[in-house]
Order: C-alpha cells, then structure tokens, then sequence
C-alpha cells in the first residue's frame, strides 16, 4: 500500500535534489522547516514527533537535509515528513507539507465497521501497524 | 426644519421654488438623496450601482431615486418623515460619473448609515439594498457592482463557519489545491450506483466528491440512502489510501425543518462535510453556517441559480457582490468561477471575486472590478471553488490564473476518463501535484505548463491517457461581463 | 488492492539519485568533458565571474596588508583554473576551501572573510555566500547534551555560506575535563570533512596561540587548506587608515592636524590594548566630538563649511595618549 498524505505523494519518491528544491523554495518564502516522523500514519494523526525544533534563520537548504538524512539514519523505517510554517497574519499555519521517508513495507489500514440500528455503520480507520508496538511496527517483509 | 433650513440641503442643483414640505411629487435629487458634498463615514454601508436612466432622466436624479428607493423614500412627500431623524436615515448618493465608452450608464456611489441594518444578517442587509428598487421604472436598468461593509458591520456576522486555515489543518493538507469532482450523470442513479462512483474518484486521489446542486431527494434517489452509501465508499476510500476523504451531502431540502434533519443525520454518519445551495436562501444559508461551525462540519455552497442575475453586465446584482454576502452568511467553500472552463467568466473579474473571497483586505482596483476597498479584520477566507468543463490539459492554466487555496472540480474530467474513474482522479491528482512541485522549483507554468504535464504523463499512464483524451479542449467565447477598465501595457 | 497502480514499476526509494529506468530525456545531460581540442575562454570566464570586482573591493577597502592581498588573488586564481580544469574532467575532487586567519585584533580579518564569501559564490563554490560569525559561546553549552545541538543550530545556519570562528582556541581547554569545547570540535571536524560543499570554516585568532590550539587538535589542523597571516600596520598605514576613515565620515586634518594624529598614533601603539584599525577608529569618533565641543564651546556665530570638517591639533592633543609620555599605563582616551 502506498499512503497518499502529503502534498507530492502521488508523484514519484523525491529525489535529494527535488527535496532541497522544495524545502529552497520555503526558505526563499522565508518560512521555517520542521522535521517530523512517525509510525502511526492514521490520517487523523496530526502530531508526529519532532525530530528538533524547527530551524528558523537558515539560508540554504542544506541544513534542512542534513537534519533529514540524520532522521533517516535513526528511523529508517518510520515516516518521515518535512513542514513548512507560514506565520504570516490571516495563515499562521502550515504552507507545505510532504514525505520524505517511508517504511518498506507499508500494510496500511482496515475499515472496522460497526453496525447499529437500522443499516447504520460506524466506522473506524485502523493501521495495521499499530497493531504491533511501537519499535516493531514495520519489520519487512511484513508477516 | 423651516422651509429656509431645508432648500439648502437640496444639494448642488437649483433651490426649489417652493417648501421641502409641501405635500406632492419632488425630485429625489432634491429631496436630499443627491448628496455630493457628503463625505462617507467609516461606518456607513457603500454600495455602487451600474445606472442606466430612463431617456430624459438626469443621471444624478437618478442615483438620487436609487439611493432613496434602497433607503426611506416613497414616490411622494410624506409629513411622517419628520417624524424621525431623516438625514441621518437617508441613502445618500455622493457620487455619479459616466461610465467611459458606455453611452448612457452611469456609476452611482451611495452610502447608507449602518444603523439601517440588523447587525449580522444577510438577509435584511439584501433586502435593504436590492429589496426594493430594482423595478424602478425611471430606471432601464440597475446592477448592483460591488458594496462595501465597513468593519464594524463585518464584526456583526460569524463569518466562514471554519475558514480556509482551519479547513485546511481539518484535513492535513497543505500546499496544493484540493481536488474534487461532481458525480455523473447528475441526475438517475440508484443510490448504491452512486456510492460507487464515490469511491472509486475517491481512492483514485481526489479529496472530495460532490452532490450536484439538483440532488436533494428525489424518488430515483432519497437522501438517507444516498448519504448512507456514500459514507460507506468515503470511509473505504479514506482506509484505502491514508488521507482525509469527504463527499458534499447536499442538505438542501424544502424546510429548514427537513434541512437540519438532514445535516445532523450526516454529521452522525461522519461526514466531514455538508452542502447547500444558493436556492436554499440567505436565511437557510446562515443558519446552516452556524450549525456548521457548532458541529463541526465544513459547509460549501453551490451558487445555484446565481447566473440569473450576475451575468449580464447592464442588469442584476455581480457576483462580486453575492461573494462577499456569503462570506459573511459563513459558507466555508463557493463556486466562484474557472477563467478557462465551459461557464462564463473574465479573468479579472474572477481575480477579483477570488480576492474577495481569500483575502482579508482587498484595495480598490478598476481592472479587477473591485469598486471598493474592503476589509475583513481577522474575518477568516472562504475557499473558492472553480468548477465547470475544467480537465488535467489546463492544469497549469488553472494554477497560474487562481492559485493555491482553491478546490479544482473535475467531474466530466474523472468521470470520463477512457481507463475508468479512478484512473481519472489520479491524472488530475499527480497534474496538480506535478504542477505545484514545478512552481516550487521556480518554472514559468504559462510558458512551460504543457512541457511540466508531458514529463510527468511519463511516470503516470492515467495523466498520459487524459491528455491524449482532452489534450486541447477549452471553452473560448467572449465574456458578457468584462471589467471596464482595463490595464494600458506600460511597456509596448 | 492496489491503489496507486500507475504503472511505475519499482518504486525507487526516497533520496535515490535518479535511477536509469528514468527516461533519458528526463534529466539533463551531464557536460560531456572537454577534449584535447577543445579550449576554455579563461578570461571570459574571469570576466563572468566578477571576480576583479571583489578583489577590487578588497583593495580599496584595506589599506596595506599586500600579502594577504596577494594570497587572496591567489586563491581566486586557483579556484577559477580549477574549474576550468574540471570541464576537462583532470579534477573531480572539489578543493579544500578551510581557512585560517591569523593576527592582531582590528587588522581586518572579519572584512576579508566576508569578502572572501563573496568571492567563494561568485565562483560558484557556495550557494549562497552570506557568513555567519560565531564565537565560543555561541557553540559550546554549559551542561550536558547542551553543545550539540547548539553548533549543529550554527552550523546549519551557516550553510551555504562562511562560518567564521574568532578565537577558535578557546574551544579548547586541555586543562578543565569538564570542558564540552571538544565536543563541538569534532562536530566541527566532521562538517569540515563531510560537507565541504555545504560550508567553509574560517578560523581567525592570535598566531601563537592558533598555533598552540593546532598542536593539540592536528585534526583540525589537518583539515586547513590556507593559513593567511595578517601583519600588523606600519604607522604610515595606520596614518592612511585615518585618513580614508576621515574623508569617509566627511572630515579633513590640518597640516598641523596630521603631524599631531601620526605623534597620537605612535604613542599609542605602544600601549597595552592597541587594537589596530579599531584603535584608529575609536581615535577618529573621540576626535570628532572634541571638534564638536570645541564649536559649541566657541560661541561662534559664523560657522563655514570649512570649520565644520577640519579637525585640528587640540582635538587630539586632549587625549590622554599625550599626558602619559612613553608610559605602560591606563589604556588611552
């Protein structure tokens, strides 16, 4: 399975070089690039773990990498996503936001339904993945 | 008031023979509606009528009877006028120029004391500036151009119900706009039928799918089926692919009663979103605003029925003007045209209802059509949505001329793609992915755009296949409704 | 039940370099390295490169320090053959660009190592050629686990750019086992080796005692490529340093004037603290407000363009510098 969340997820995986474009063009835009990464890629899971605090002040998109390719090294198989933060007034949110990293193998998720009165259904979005815990949550190839 | 006090405030024309008073026919002009000395407040309502006399009729008496039909007066004296305040109730026209090039239209500038209106209703602020005047027989015809609602009014309405910020940390996408597209056909399908088409453009990679504006229950289709089986292909879609998915439910429906039943039911079923259409009302429309924004619930309106009276560019109400009305009502998404689609629309005049939409201040710009300044304070933006015989070809187009906050429909685009709906969803998804990367990346989308969507058509079958389907179609017709002025090159 | 079954084939992973199973019109190609009958307009290019601006401004900028002048121009000319000698495919490596400023305080080292950034990205060797200056305190912490995210801020800033590091010998201190400078050097040392072409280092400090720092760390020194040394000024230069900094700020010296700034500068110079350029700076704002006083003071009603910026001998002979004759006293005034 192949999560699509992130603003280039349907496009090839990124090179380096189309990553340091990206992150270029936020810091160009004067907006200031977080790492973040995770194994719990449930959609409604808004707050990854940050890998340091966002770097502000940067001029070139080196230092962004170079903090990217660290947290490949420690979770080589989490997701990794890098985010941009516009503070400008009327956004004060984030501007950019994609992948820069995935497991190998992604199991992805199932619909738990539950039904109830009439044909009703409530459902559920459940990751595989965290079915595990957290440190064995993608060995590959999945089982 | 003596009959001395009041000739004078009979503005720049003539004194009038006889007393302000005196029971009869008089001019508007002289009755104080004229009023060209009159600097407008900060709190005062504007508005700027498109006039076109009647043969014969001074244009400022004109913009007077406008001013006065949309204010206190009636086509007599009355003594009960004196009853009350007048001046301060008055419409006052302050300005009337000549449109340049158009024999016999005139722009007339009016403003209105705010306390004419309820505080944070669409509906009497409609009533009160269009309610009454547009019959007028002196009058061959009347648009209403654009208006500005000062601040302190702003403040009154709730406003977007979430707003493009909010709707945007909802669903965990940033960065590009978002995607969406009607179910085809509009009309006929069963239910279960109709879920399918849901699902499938939704896993393929659009983020929302839309109830057309004439679905609301009909017997080929009754709504709680149709909200029922949508659900159940959102939800799939959702566990399918990893991100947010939502179908617009249309709520609309013949009461309010009927209206609620049918927002809470899809709020219960887990909709991130519910629709409504313009021919609901201004009223419904509010108040579906704020349940949506008790609930939780993104709202987008369709502006059916708008074309009837924002199209022609002698006669009606612009769309400019409707914008600005929902953004106050609270709608959180609204059709607001595509430049390069099948429906009418000028490109700096939609640059300009976009802006109005997304901005929190917009400055006065002749060439975008925008009459007045208008600021919002901290009012959040409306989410503009371009739909209408738009495919994945014009993707750099679509991107250039109305940005990044925006939802991009596609229905006939995913739905009739040769290798089937979902391929269709995802040419249209890795097309606008692929553009916004190549704006990024700092390339020209105008000069480039064709090139941008070729090399990523390589990594991608189904863009490759929509381009070889629609490649050059697009819908070039003079528009009926340009700006008058338009921006002179500085260099030739 | 795939989703994204668009055909692509083998996912390449994230990062990858593009892999040949990407069209080969895709990726621009690579400069075909230049033959033996091919030549290169080395002119043209140093031309295009701006490069004689910069040493230009070096040059007028600075007065005297002709070695490091000529060390710079040196380098520029290394650096611009080198890439000429890349398009023929002779170099691949891309050169040791470290550096090392060495000399008194106020004789113009932070100047050259903005210029030199400037340089370094007009060539093409750094992307965006800003510098970042940095002492101790900015990259070692007070406790532990506090030093490597403090350098490592640092250094990302830098990138791109110079990193200039003053006093680069107070990063270590052999004798205190509870000193976290050493982390930060090899974070340092690190960087220095592994992403040369992200950054340069420049460290700048007293001769000596760089030479001692490099004893104890021969990794760093290691790492150098240019050692530059900056000679203190002769007092002609020092003159001339006045001079330029006077007409700068709008001002003159009488005839008398200047024989009275060359005795304050020679007396100076031999007190304790004498921070060259600086030292000459301070003398010039503390000359101007004794000019200054001396106007208010005089009551004058008349005052021309010419009383307004000529300076004379009292504005200086106040200093304290004269009432301490040959003396290793309290610093001057």
């Amino acid at each position: 399975m192949h999560i699509t969340q992130g603003t280039f997820s349907h496009l090839p995986d990124l090179t380096d070089d189309e990553i340091r474009a990206q992150v270029q063009y936020a810091l160009d835009q004067g907006w200031p690039l977080s790492v973040e990464f995770t194994d719990d890629p449930h959609p409604r899971n808004t707050y990854w773990e940050m890998w340091g605090l966002p770097m502000f002040d940067l001029h070139d998109a080196a230092g962004v990498l170079f903090e990217v390719n660290e947290c490949r090294k420690a979770y080589p198989g989490h997701y990794i996503r890098v985010d941009a933060y516009d503070a400008a007034k009327g956004r004060q949110t984030i501007a950019l936001s994609f992948l820069v990293n995935r497991p190998a193998a992604e199991p992805g998720f199932r619909l738990d339904r539950q039904e109830i009165s009439d044909r009703q259904v409530r459902y559920t979005t459940h990751s595989y993945a965290t079915g595990r815990p957290a440190g064995q949550r993608y060995p590959d190839p999945w089982p | 008031m003596t009959e001395d006090a009041t000739a004078s405030s009979a503005g720049s024309g003539g004194t009038t023979p006889r007393g302000r008073w005196h029971a009869g026919v008089m001019p508007y002009a002289e009755m104080g509606y004229w009023r060209p000395d009159y600097e407008p407040k900060d709190t005062d309502v504007l508005a700027a009528f498109r006039v076109t006399p009647q043969p014969g009729v001074p244009a400022e008496e004109a913009g007077a009877a406008v001013a006065g039909e949309s204010s206190t007066a009636t086509w007599t004296v009355v003594w009960t006028d004196r009853l009350t305040d007048y001046e301060n109730y008055q419409g006052k026209c302050y300005s009337v120029e000549p449109v340049p090039g158009a024999e016999g239209q005139y722009i007339a500038r009016i403003a209105y004391d705010i306390d004419l209106f309820e505080e944070g209703s669409v509906a009497n602020l409609t009533s009160s500036i269009i309610g009454n005047v547009f019959g007028f027989k002196a009058l061959k015809a009347l648009r209403l151009e654009d208006m500005r609602i000062p601040l302190h009014y702003v403040k009154t309405f709730q406003g977007p119900a979430h707003g493009i910020v909010t709707e945007r940390e909802y669903l965990n996408k940033y960065g590009r706009p978002l995607l969406g597209a009607t179910t085809k056909p509009k009309l006929g399908l069963s239910a279960r039928n109709y879920g399918r088409v849901v699902y499938e453009a939704l896993r393929g990679g659009l983020d929302f799918t839309k109830d057309d504006e004439n679905i609301n229950s009909q017997p080929f289709m009754r709504w709680r089926d149709r909200f029922l089986f949508t659900m159940e292909a959102v939800n799939r879609a959702q566990a399918a692919t990893g991100e947010i998915k939502g179908h617009y439910l249309n709520v609309t429906a013949a009461t309010m009663e009927d209206m609620y039943e049918r927002a809470e039911f899809a709020k219960e079923l887990g909709s991130v979103i519910v629709m409504v259409d313009l021919t609901a009302g201004y009223t419904a429309i509010q108040s579906m605003a704020k349940w949506a924004r008790r609930n939780g619930v993104l709202l987008h309106l369709h502006r059916a029925g708008h074309a009837t009276y924002t199209r022609q560019k002698a006669h009606g109400v612009s769309f400019r003007v409707i914008a600005k009305w929902m953004r106050l009502a609270g709608v959180d998404h609204i059709h607001a045209g595509t430049v390069v689609g099948k429906l009418e629309g000028d490109p700096n005049a939609i640059a300009g209802y976009y802006d109005t939409l997304r901005l929190p201040y917009t400055a006065p710009d002749p060439v975008k059509g925008l009459y007045f300044g208008q600021d919002w304070g901290s009012m959040p933006g409306t989410m503009p949505v371009a739909s209408g015989g738009i495919h994945a070809g014009q993707m750099h187009q679509l991107l250039h001329y109305l940005g990044e906050d925006v939802i991009l429909q596609f229905g006939g685009g995913t739905i009739g793609h040769p290798m089937g709906i979902a391929a269709g969803a995802t040419a249209n998804r890795v097309a606008v992915e692929a553009m916004i990367k190549a704006r990024n990346e700092g390339r020209d989308l105008l000069a480039e755009g064709r090139d941008i969507l070729r090399a990523a058509a390589k990594r991608s079958r189904e863009l490759d296949v929509a381009l070889a389907t629609w490649g050059d179609i697009t819908f070039d017709y003079e528009s009926t409704d340009v700006p008058d002025a338009v921006a002179t090159p500085v260099t030739l | 039940m795939a989703v994204n079954d668009s055909g692509r084939g083998a996912r390449m992973a994230f990062g990858a370099r593009p892999a040949a199973s990407v069209p080969a019109e895709e990726t621009a190609p690579p400069e075909r390295p230049l033959t033996d009958g091919d030549v290169v307009n080395l002119a043209e290019e140093r031309q295009r490169s701006g490069v004689d601006e910069v040493l230009g401004a070096l040059d007028e900028e600075l007065v005297g320090l002709a070695p490091v002048k000529a060390r710079i121009r040196q380098i520029a000319a290394l650096l611009l053959v080198d890439s000429a000698r890349t398009r023929f495919g002779l170099t691949t490596t891309r050169p040791n660009l470290h550096m090392c400023f060495t000399g008194e305080p106020g004789t113009g080292k932070t100047t050259v190592a903005l210029r030199m950034a400037d340089l370094l990205k007009r060539l093409g060797y750094l992307e965006r050629g800003h510098l970042v200056a940095v002492g101790r305190e900015d990259l070692v912490g007070q406790y532990v686990g506090h030093t490597a995210p403090k350098t490592k801020e640092v250094l990302k800033r830098a990138m791109g750019g110079v990193l200039f590091i003053d006093e680069a010998y107070y990063l270590y201190r052999a004798e205190n086992e509870r000193d976290y400078g050493q982390e930060s050097i090899e974070i340092l040392l690190q960087v220095m080796e592994n992403q040369r072409q992200d950054l340069v280092v420049i460290l700048a400090g007293y001769k000596d005692r760089m030479d001692t720092f490099f004893q104890a760390n021969p990794g760093m020194s290691s790492r150098i490529a240019h050692h530059i040394d900056f000679p203190g000024y002769t007092l002609e230069e020092l003159g001339q340093i006045g001079t330029l900094m006077l007409g700068q700020a709008g001002y003159q010296l009488s005839p008398a004037a200047c024989a009275t700034f060359l005795d304050y500068l020679t007396r100076r110079r031999e007190q304790p603290r004498f921070a060259n350029a600086r030292s000459v700076r301070n003398a010039v704002e503390r000359a101007r407000l004794r000019h200054a006083s001396r106007l208010f003071d005089s009551h004058a009603t008349q005052v021309s363009r010419d009383d307004l910026t000529r300076l004379e001998p009292e504005d200086f002979l106040a200093s304290r510098v004269f009432q301490q004759p040959a003396e290793r006293g309290s610093p001057s005034a």
